[in-house]
């Protein structure tokens, strides 16, 4: 590991105090999940950690009155996983969460520290992306909230400024008939997924898709939704034909880069093949609620 | 290495603050053993473990999160400890391999635990280097979930590579350790 200043806060002023002292030469460890291997590797040597596993009032899920969900910034994978208003408020997180790593990784790995990496091949941005999920930064002298759809601004960058902390993630209640789905594709169980996706299908109460979200994930420099294949799902009557239309736009429109586990032409193949599989996932599960 | 020099300071507020390449001071529990060191910042819990408590049960594969060797449990969770920093640490509660036998005062093994011995009777390993790694996440495991579908296993131990055996007779290993801890636990229930 190389070499760096190490400080644990006890309160969250005082974390904010650190970041704006240090700013660029700061880097916050919660889980260290993402961060220990980056410097393990080192591919990441910041002079400072920040450690706020410490800091009171993080590691908390908290229900808002209208259905959405809150998670602190401290919140690990596995309690998260094992919580039941996850599963009750945000199905879409529910799901996504036993995929991410494995169970050791998720037994300190957090929710929000996953975000705040901003992996484009890791699945809960991808989530956030598909809920419209709202971050809620705060520094030293100031809270903001940032939409999902300007957090993720490429490779491992999120909107942040280096004096911010990623204080919590909101998600928004979910839409009534609705039915979620995440698949991947990846070498081995508890990998970064080849491709990915995180999909939402709503229905209005003719039973035809209403709304729905198309979020991939190792598709692109960030988590990135397909809009024109939304668009076209919707007024549809859910089956195969729309989903086929759907798979295909999806395999058109996105462009993925290339690596050793995959071409653009088999991540663009998978992708086509992992929509229809997830909107056919989504759609049984609000017939089963009905 | 070089010795280190300074050391970390400790605020009222209960903060604290190590200087680069400096020290701080950690107070843990070890295999029900109290311990208190001198560790500089960037020592990770597996090297704090194996060289500086002797430790060396716990094995280093990848050192980066990857291969599961280094699992030990903390606070009751299976975690990596190449992934945790010593200072990460501090006012923990940590048990290694060497603290899943039985064992008398003087450190001799009075029984191996069960999961160990359904291990040796299912010859679950071979070179047993990824062994620590798989018998610490079987143990949190099978707390958890003390009658788990073999699909369930899969999926836990699927975090821990094992370069010898294809996994089927580590599988067949968790499963007789399911039904020794099972007829254990129905002894111990006639018993009482």
């Amino acid at each position: 590991m190389p070499a760096f200043a190490y400080h644990r806060p006890a309160s969250l002023d005082e974390a904010l105090d650190l970041l704006s002292r240090f700013g660029e030469d700061a880097k916050i460890l919660a889980g260290g999940q993402s961060l220990l291997p980056l410097m393990a590797l080192r591919l990441s040597h910041p002079a400072n950690l920040v450690d706020i596993s410490r800091v009171p009032g993080l590691n908390e899920i908290v229900e808002d009155v209208e259905g959405g969900l809150a998670i602190g910034a401290t919140v690990t994978h596995t309690r998260a996983e094992e919580a039941e208003a996850v599963h009750r408020l945000t199905p879409l997180v529910a799901a996504a969460l036993p995929l991410v790593g494995h169970r050791a990784i998720r037994n300190r790995g957090t929710v929000v520290g996953s975000l705040a990496h901003a992996d484009p091949a890791a699945e809960l941005p991808a989530v956030a992306l598909a809920l419209g999920a709202r971050f809620i930064a705060v520094k030293s002298g100031g809270q903001r909230r940032v939409a999902a759809a300007d957090f993720f601004s490429g490779f491992l960058t999120t909107d942040l400024a280096p004096d911010e902390l990623l204080l919590a993630v909101g998600f928004p209640p979910q839409k009534p008939r609705t039915g979620v789905s995440v698949k991947e594709i990846s070498r081995r169980s508890g990998d970064f997924a080849i491709v990915g996706l995180a999909a939402t299908v709503s229905l209005d109460e003719a039973g035809l898709i209403a709304s729905s979200a198309l979020s991939f994930f190792g598709a692109a420099s960030t988590a990135v939704r397909v809009t024109e294949a939304e668009e076209a799902l919707a007024g549809q009557s859910p089956g195969p034909e729309a989903f086929e239309e759907a798979a295909r736009i999806v395999s058109q429109s996105l462009d993925p880069p290339e690596d050793a586990n995959g071409t653009t032409a088999y991540r663009k193949h998978v992708a086509g093949v992992l929509t229809r599989n997830a909107l056919a996932d989504a759609i049984d599960q609000i017939g089963f609620a009905a | 290495m070089n010795s280190p020099s300074a050391t970390a300071t400790q605020s009222a507020m209960g903060s604290l603050h190590s200087p680069i390449d400096g020290t701080a001071t950690i107070e843990l529990e070890v295999n029900g053993v109290g311990v208190t060191r001198r560790v500089n910042a960037r020592l990770s819990l597996a090297d704090f473990l194996r060289e500086r408590l002797d430790l060396t049960g716990t094995h280093l594969g990848c050192e980066h999160g990857v291969c599961g060797a280094c699992t030990v449990v903390l606070n009751d969770e299976a975690v990596r400890s190449c992934l945790i920093l010593a200072v990460q640490a501090d006012g923990s509660r940590i048990t290694t391999i060497e603290g899943l036998a039985e064992t008398d005062h003087d450190g001799q093994i009075i029984s191996i635990h069960p999961i160990q011995r359904a291990m040796q009777e299912a010859h679950g390993f071979q070179c047993a280097f990824c062994a620590p790694g798989f018998l610490m996440t079987a143990l949190c495991f099978l707390e958890r979930n003390p009658a788990p579908t073999r699909a369930q296993i899969r999926e836990e131990i699927s975090g821990n590579l094992c370069r010898c055996t294809g996994y089927q007779s580590i599988i067949a290993g968790v499963e007789t350790a399911v039904e020794i801890m099972a007829a254990d636990r129905r002894e111990g229930a006639q018993d009482a």
